[in-house]
């Protein structure tokens, strides 16, 4: 391939005697270049001073941004297209992948570092506090209590959405209504965990025991003439009812990736096991469970580090009260509430180290992978 | 020989049958404990601001109820304290409180205790299916609107501006959808077909990125976009460059697995043609890659459009520039028992991203597969 690009690139590099510089084209480019870079300068600056939202400055807003980095494509690889073949084809990759990583290096893994960096600091940072953050962060009774409710969640939550999204994709690939059934457990994807905290606010809905109630969960116990409960406030329960809202919201991420890992069982390798006499079940765990081990590791791990994260709901549900904290929310309250960025920062590190695992094992995939 | 196979075959076909009635009814049973939240939500978005306080959603379906029949006046003065006859019945003052079934079926009820008015009710069939509008225009246009309280005295609430909010959101997902799109599609299409130094190093940052929670890198680009630095705080430029830079790893490692998996023979044919990598670029590569463009696109869409600690935290919750869910996590906490705004509210959330599910299912679940790695 490679040797391929340079034959091709040779053939009018030989025919034309300065190795393809073509200064009139450079020329051009480069005012085109700085055109471009100050168009976008100028819409920088609009763009900043205007804060309202109207559907003009939305349509601006979107040309600048797409346009302008189109235009920088172009201008740029107009530039070096002009340049000697060389140093053409020693820059142009540069072109390609240099925007991309150079905003995920200063997006993502510089202020990583920063805040690596500061979770040693004290609030302010302006003075260096040693592993006082970390301590605290183990220490304090709203962080433990935190760390035992993320524990709930990524045993429980990660638990039934997993069984949950096995067992409908299971019963989905027997049943006629496949394509329905997978639609409507899927369709939550679709809506915001916010979304979904009010729908089950809603469900929730609590009303004294001589009103009519509106909520399904109180309704249900009404009929069966239990006391209605206020869920979202009943210790140590409530987590659980924060649970369901992720599993209701989640199950179908995980029974889609196994719907289709579950096509892709060799259906002779089952048949076989059934003429050796082999029940449904024996199959399903000798068998099937076996050849999905991959993409179970795959769902486990992806929805675990959901759960670790978990913000939204929580902190529209509760807003971390009544024992329902989570490190998510306990981050921002220390984060925007408090204005300690040290404390901040060490949650926010304890939260990376503890996703770091599958970071790990993603890097180590990766490297067994071809070309890598 | 013959029969022994006929009753196995029969055997077969009973089980198949149980089978089958156990897998879809179970299926059926899972659906629709799936399906009541969001039912919940749309029908109530639909109904009478009074009617959703003082009743459940699910009486819009026709089912039996107590309503008033007839009504009995008692002498006025009666002592409650004292054993009360009506219709027959001896019955005490907490009896007629709680309502009293008949055994005829009937039930009597107080309806004016003071005044000593009984109230007669038979069991009917009704439903309540009054259905309005009203509740999305009151949270769309942010206009103050009048309602009349069970006590027939009349009220004033303010809307809420829920169009604002989702043209906002629109001004935040559309160039946060687009722009990592662009810049990941150069990118994978350098590491999966130039060579240079550092690729596999920028590569390996660029999986290793794919899990980093967005927290670790709140803090300090919140700082760095302050008025001490960029100063692009509470703009939208600030939303797009954040949901870029955290959507970049997972869309250049999507496509490089796409890319880097074309055929080589389409693209050395290419060269030999003369063409230069940029034309290749835009005539070969995107047109070839557009499943897995639009694969991303709707997966990046969504979440940016459902996402909230981002746009929380960059754009803020002011009114002119705070997006849906923002807006709706507000209004739950100023206003959380006013379902007849958060129900209509809710479903306005919700809509333009189920219309794109449900459009392009397929597309979004085969970038769901791709992009499993994403925590």
């Amino acid at each position: 391939m490679i040797q391929n690009t340079r034959e091709a690139d040779k053939k009018p590099a030989s025919s034309t005697a300065a190795g393809g510089w073509i200064p009139g084209q450079f020329l051009i480019a480069l005012v085109g270049l700085v055109v471009v870079l100050a168009l976008l300068w100028l819409g920088f600056i609009y763009l900043k001073g205007s804060k309202t939202a109207s559907l003009l400055n939305a349509v601006i807003a979107i040309a600048w941004g797409v346009g302008g980095i189109a235009a920088l494509f172009f201008s740029a690889n107009y530039l070096i297209e002009a340049l000697p073949h060389k140093t053409r084809n020693a820059v142009r990759p540069f072109l390609f992948f240099l925007p991309g990583v150079g905003i995920l290096f200063l997006f993502l893994t510089i202020p990583t570092l920063i805040t690596f960096y500061q979770s040693f600091f004290n609030r302010d940072s302006t003075s260096f506090v040693g592993l006082d953050n970390y301590i605290a962060t183990f220490t304090d009774r709203s962080m433990l209590e935190s760390f035992r409710n993320n524990l709930i969640w990524l045993f429980f939550g990660t638990g039934f959405c997993v069984g949950l999204g096995l067992l409908i994709a299971v019963l989905a690939d027997r049943s006629k209504f496949e394509t329905l059934a997978k639609a409507i457990i899927f369709m939550p994807m679709a809506i915001s965990l916010v979304g979904a905290s009010v729908i089950w606010k809603f469900m929730y809905a609590y009303a004294p025991a001589d009103q009519p109630q509106i909520g399904v969960q109180n309704a249900i116990l009404q009929a069966f003439g239990v006391e209605p409960q206020s869920w979202l406030t009943l210790q140590p329960w409530n987590n659980m009812f924060l649970i369901l809202v992720l599993v209701w919201g989640s199950t179908g991420f995980a029974m889609v990736l196994f719907s289709a890992a579950l096509k892709g069982v060799p259906g002779d390798l089952i048949e076989a096991s059934r003429v050796d006499g082999a029940t449904e079940f024996q199959a399903f765990f000798a068998i099937v469970i076996p050849y999905i081990q991959g993409t179970i590791l795959t769902v486990t791990t992806t929805t675990a580090i959901g759960t670790l994260k978990i913000f939204d709901q929580v902190w529209v549900m509760t807003g971390g009260q009544y024992g329902t904290s989570v490190v998510g929310t306990e981050f921002y309250r220390q984060f925007f509430t408090n204005g300690n960025f040290g404390y901040g920062s060490a949650i926010a590190i304890v939260l990376f180290i503890a996703i770091s695992p599958v970071l790990i094992y993603n890097l180590r995939q990766l490297r067994k992978q071809e070309g890598f | 020989m013959s029969a022994m196979t006929k009753a196995q075959t029969a055997g077969t076909k009973g089980n198949k049958l149980i089978n089958g009635i156990l897998v879809n009814g179970i299926l059926g049973f899972l659906c629709l404990l799936w399906l009541i939240p969001t039912l919940g939500l749309l029908v109530s978005s639909l109904r009478e601001r009074a009617d959703i306080a003082t009743s459940g959603w699910w009486t819009v379906f026709p089912h039996q109820e107590y309503l008033s029949s007839s009504q009995v006046q008692l002498i006025a003065g009666l002592p409650l304290d004292q054993l009360i006859t009506v219709e027959g019945q001896t019955l005490t003052d907490d009896q007629l409180r709680a309502g009293y079934k008949l055994p005829d079926g009937r039930k009597v009820i107080w309806i004016n205790r003071r005044a000593r008015t009984v109230d007669v009710q038979t069991q009917q069939w009704t439903a309540k299916a009054n259905f309005t509008l009203v509740n999305y225009q009151n949270v769309l246009i942010g206009q103050s609107y009048t309602f009349t309280q069970a006590d027939g005295s009349t009220k004033t609430e303010q809307g809420q501006d829920m169009s604002t909010a989702f043209i906002n959101s629109l001004t935040v997902a559309i160039p946060a959808t687009i722009i990592p799109i662009l810049l990941a599609a150069f990118a994978a299409y350098a590491f999966a077909w130039m060579r240079f130094p550092g690729r596999k190093l920028l590569f390996t940052m660029v999986v290793g990125l794919l899990v980093v929670p967005s927290q670790v890198a709140l803090i300090p680009l919140l700082r760095a976009f302050s008025p001490g630095g960029l100063d692009i705080g509470g703009t939208f430029l600030s939303l797009w460059l954040v949901h870029t830079g955290f959507g970049l790893s997972l869309a250049t490692y999507l496509l490089y697995n796409y890319i880097s998996g074309l055929p080589r023979e389409i693209l050395e044919s290419a060269f030999i043609d003369g063409a230069t990598p940029f034309t290749i670029f835009l005539q070969l590569i995107l047109p070839l890659s557009v499943p897995a463009l639009a694969s991303f696109a709707i997966f990046q869409f969504m979440w940016v459009w459902n996402d909230y600690l981002n746009a929380l935290i960059f754009l803020g919750s002011t009114p002119e520039s705070q997006v849906v869910t923002v807006k709706l996590a507000s209004m739950i906490g100023s206003r959380g028992q006013d379902w007849h705004l958060l129900t209509a509210g809710g479903f306005i959330s919700m809509i333009l991203p189920l219309a794109v599910f449900f459009a392009l299912q397929r597309f979004f679940v085969r970038g769901l597969l791709a992009g499993s790695v994403k925590g």
